[in-house]
């Protein structure tokens, strides 16, 4: 265990903790994810509640960090940039959107369902892995990471 | 439309548990609990991002906490069963993650909660194309 860092471990927590989350909620059932996107069909609003959920400790975990110099185990913070809006930011939300709405799995459910359906869970996930190549290949190919 | 209360409370309280694990990686690592990024840098087709072996243990935390609750309280999750459309969505899910850097978890969440201007577009722009792409699927009747 001496090669396993702090920073590991509060990941695998959050990971652990995520899972629990996206199970209890119903978020790992596509079905009902799509039924959300579905909103003139036979609409189920309970995403919306995840997603409410889910906002408000962090919204207070910005205003804690706000008032900090480094976090509390890692030397400093790793933040991405808020800005700017361009085409690339555009178009990568617009195709995931079409994907989610194709079956109603996004990267967190899809990998934590592989505990309770791995058959047709492994299948979506070795397309989305497919999917993260293909951009490494385009990316290197364009000269980015 | 009928509200639910029971799938109401039980999505608020997964939501609460989903952002305590955010809120958790922000405060202790400094870093943004974004599942595609992290799935990429775990698999090794990411350049940038965290720690290898942290996104491995957070990639491998979704499942293994899914498994506790499964066993616990049970779970349902109801697939498609066509392997193609299933294929297909994880393509366009996989490459536009990227592309877009992140999904529901990085910009929805985190990104939305810090108020980031290209995270409330990212969210606006993939709850509308998710939306267009379900509603096309109930009219057309295809992949039902």
């Amino acid at each position: 265990m001496g090669s396993v860092k702090a920073p590991t471990i509060v990941s695998a927590v959050s990971g652990i903790l995520f899972g629990t989350g996206l199970a209890v909620s119903g978020m790992i059932d596509p079905a009902r994810v799509r039924a959300f996107l579905d909103v003139g069909g036979a609409w189920d609003p309970t995403l919306a509640f995840v997603m409410g959920g889910a906002l408000f400790p962090m919204a207070l975990a910005w205003m804690f960090v706000g008032r900090r110099s480094r976090p509390l185990v890692e030397s400093h913070f790793h933040l991405p940039p808020t800005r700017p809006i361009d085409l690339r930011l555009i178009g990568g939300a617009a195709l995931f959107g079409i994907g989610w709405g194709l079956v109603g799995l996004c990267p967190g459910p899809a990998v934590a369902a592989l505990a309770v359906h791995p058959g047709p869970a492994l299948v979506f996930c070795s397309g989305m892995i497919a999917g993260f190549a293909l951009f490494r290949r385009a990316a290197d190919g364009a000269g980015r990471s | 439309m009928e509200l639910d209360v029971g799938a109401a409370l039980t999505g608020l309280a997964g939501g609460l548990i989903i952002g305590l694990a955010a809120a958790l990686m922000l405060i202790a690592n400094g870093r943004v609990a974004g599942c595609s990024g992290l799935y990429a840098r775990a698999l090794g087709l990411s350049r940038e991002g965290a720690p290898r072996q942290g996104a491995l243990a957070f990639m491998l935390g979704l499942p293994a906490g899914a498994a506790l609750v499964a066993v616990v309280i049970g779970v349902e999750s109801h697939f498609p069963t066509s392997l193609p459309l299933l294929v297909l969505a994880g393509l366009v899910v996989g490459f536009g993650t990227r592309l877009g850097s992140g999904c529901t978890s990085g910009h929805g969440v985190v990104g939305m909660a810090r108020l980031s201007p290209r995270s409330l577009v990212a969210t606006a722009t993939f709850m509308a194309t998710g939306i267009a792409t379900a509603t096309i699927l109930r009219m057309t009747g295809w992949a039902a």
